[in-house]
């Protein structure tokens, strides 16, 4: 693999370029307006041409610069189990806030990000769960009164 | 000026001895010093997860609560540094050096109790410099146009990217994007949609909470799953009786505290070099005064005192910027800011005329809430000691449910839940291009107000660009800009080392993470 490849700057200046022509080319199709009548889209298109620019100059510092020992992108273990776990807490969240109410959304988002550590076990998880959804839903049903129904049951 | 000032703040202490004021303080600095204490978790996180809980609260309490997280946070992040060699908290890196060799020496109580003494007068010293300098800059930025503004928002923009830890260059990239996502959403002078894509949710613009918690919250919990191994608590054995520093560690430590804080209450002067940098170099100087210095890094008592008292007297001074100008310096700054807005409080110049509440009532809680610091340290010591063993296992679920709960109850909509993890996702990302997530608040809050200021100027001068270096005031702001960006190319290709040092020193807590020997 080519060293330019490796390098994190490399992808760091490439999506700054491609986001900031992204923005630009889609603020052009708001009104730019006169710069004594700023339409809508001129700041962003603005903001696009900065950033692609910036991004351009990351780009070519990160070829310029040799490569740092031990650079690495991707971290050095692939945490899948925990990334995995924590994105699909807050989704349990919302799936079971939406159907069954705040207890068993908060119980699904305790215990499924929980698992998400190497060591975590399928008891333990629940326990924590458990624990912290009782507090929880005392805390935010009963004291700070957040209007989400405990239980519900809808589809 | 001075007879006023006291009066002010004698109305400051009123509103802050306000039996309902009083108590979120207290919550604030309660709240703040324990989860400080917690390795993993910031202030930043911490602020982003209580910033929907203030939604009820009415507008002086929330930030006297916020604020008070904030910097018992960083009494916090001390005790880290100190008992365990970890520096969770980046501004108190530099403690490590010469905290925890003093722990091993069996004065580990001795350095905590020295840190919260000059954490103290590094406090004090901060919060004086607020009163008489915030109501200056306020009389001359009333006089500021939107030119004004612009160039003076630019500058607060870039000095805090480009100062701030990481490349510059990334930085300024993060703070565009924030700039970027600060728009998007119905645009306020003409009514056109923006960068919506046909999403309803999206017409009333990114919610400030779920972006703060997406990127401090989620993306950092996916960073730091399974690094953080059981932490050693062999030497961390700390009564109450063992704060009490020897007459010598005193005598020695007064002088390097009253260095710190002038250090700190400098550097806070600087939008953007916070409270990080201070500590940095306040502990480089210190090693540069003494008579000693090759003793440095096995538990002088100086090399506690010094970047502790500098930590602490530039927090204080990062809010002048932020309340008297309306322009943070950092992010949780930014944060701080972006709560006042929520609460329908317009920052900027005009703040300390119209909500004298807030201001004075903040000032008063500054000294309220170290003092109340000062006296909850000191018994709850060993309690803290307790928490520093809580495993990280346990911490981050139970923080991902106030997540999800905390950003449903913003607008009690499921929408900006999903919003939040698609944040996270793409914060995590960024943080594994080296991007630092922070600037891009900065740009978030700035964004609309940078965009209606440019307008403005430009409907001013018919269309011309130039009066942004016609207006002196103005032009002098850009020089800075300009200044800035070319000092920084000149340090950056004429000393990488020295920088690169520092930067991996103020790496987050997991790159620079040791376990205790």
């Amino acid at each position: 693999m080519p060293i330019m490849l490796r390098k994190k700057d490399f992808y760091a200046g490439l999506l700054m370029v491609l986001l900031g022509a992204g923005i630009g080319l889609n603020s052009a199709t708001y009104s730019l307006g006169t710069f004594a009548h700023i339409g809508p889209g001129m700041f962003p298109f603005m903001l696009g041409v900065m950033m692609a620019i910036v991004g351009g100059l990351i780009f070519v510092t990160g070829l310029a610069t040799p490569l740092e020992e031990g650079e690495r992108i991707l971290p050095a273990a692939m945490e899948w189990r925990g990334w995995a776990c924590i994105l699909a807490g807050p989704l349990m969240f919302i799936l079971f806030g939406l159907y069954f109410g705040m207890a068993a959304a908060t119980f699904m988002c305790i215990f499924v990000s929980a698992l998400g550590d190497r060591t975590a076990t399928v008891r333990r998880s629940a326990v924590l769960a458990v624990v912290v959804a009782v507090v929880g839903c005392l805390l935010f049903s009963y004291v700070l009164k957040v209007p989400f129904p405990l239980y519900r049951w809808g589809f | 000026m001075f007879a006023s000032a006291l009066s002010d703040l004698w109305y400051g202490f009123g509103v802050a001895f306000e039996p309902q004021n009083f108590m979120w303080c207290f919550v604030g600095v309660l709240v703040g010093n324990m989860v400080g204490v917690l390795p993993g978790m910031g202030p930043l996180a911490t602020i982003s997860v209580l910033l929907p809980l203030t939604f009820g609260i009415k507008p002086v309490g929330a930030i006297l609560m916020l604020s008070g997280v904030f910097y018992g946070a960083q009494y916090g992040g001390a005790i880290c540094s100190i008992l365990l060699n970890l520096p969770c908290h980046p501004p108190h890196a530099v403690t490590c050096l010469d905290g925890f060799p003093l722990t091993k020496q069996g004065r580990g109580g001795a350095a905590l109790g020295i840190t919260v003494l000059s954490s103290f007068v590094g406090a004090s010293w901060g919060i004086l410099e607020m009163i008489f300098l915030a109501p200056v800059l306020v009389k001359v930025a009333l006089e500021f146009g939107p030119t004004e503004i612009c160039s003076l928002m630019l500058l607060g923009l870039l000095a805090g990217s480009t100062l701030a830890k990481g490349s510059p260059l990334k930085g300024i990239a993060m703070t565009l994007l924030g700039l970027f996502l600060g728009i998007v959403g119905t645009d306020v002078e003409t009514g056109s949609e923006r960068f919506t894509f046909g999403i309803p949710n999206l017409l009333d613009g990114i919610e400030l909470v779920g972006l703060a918690l997406g990127l401090f919250g989620i993306a950092e919990f996916m960073k730091s799953v399974n690094q953080y191994s059981e932490v050693n608590t062999r030497y961390s054995k700390v009564g109450l009786r063992d704060l009490r520093p020897s007459r010598d560690e005193l005598r020695r430590s007064i002088p390097a505290m009253l260095r710190g804080t002038i250090i700190g209450s400098l550097c806070s002067l600087i939008p953007g070099t916070g409270p990080t940098i201070a500590s940095f170099i306040s502990y480089a100087a210190e090693k540069r005064v003494s008579k000693t210095p090759e003793k440095f890094g096995t538990g002088m008592i100086e090399g506690v005192a010094c970047p502790e008292a500098s930590t602490h007297s530039s927090v204080q001074g990062d809010f002048i910027p932020t309340m008297s100008l309306g322009i943070p310096g950092d992010a949780v700054m930014a944060l701080i800011l972006g709560a006042l807005m929520i609460q329908g409080i317009v920052p900027g110049p005009q703040l300390i005329k119209e909500h004298p509440d807030i201001f004075w009532g903040l000032i008063a809680s500054f000294w309220i809430g170290n003092v109340m610091l000062v006296l909850l340290n000191v018994p709850l010591i060993g309690l803290w000691v307790k928490l520093l063993m809580i495993p990280y296992k346990y911490l981050y679920p139970s923080a991902l449910f106030f997540v999800a709960i905390g950003v449903y109850s913003t607008n009690n909509d499921m929408f900006q839940v999903g919003e939040t993890v698609v944040v996270g996702l793409i914060g995590y990302l960024l943080l594994l291009l080296d991007f630092h997530p922070a600037s891009i608040l900065l740009g978030f809050v700035l964004g609309p107000r940078l965009e209606e200021n440019f307008r403005r100027s430009l409907l001013v001068s018919r269309g011309d660009a130039m009066i942004f270096v016609e207006r002196p005031i103005s032009a002098f702001f850009l020089f800075l800009c300009v200044t800035l960006l070319a000092a920084q190319v000149y340090v950056r290709l004429r000393k990488p080392k020295a920088l690169a040092a520092l930067d991996v020193a103020e790496g987050n807590g997991v790159a620079t993470a040791r376990p205790a020997e």
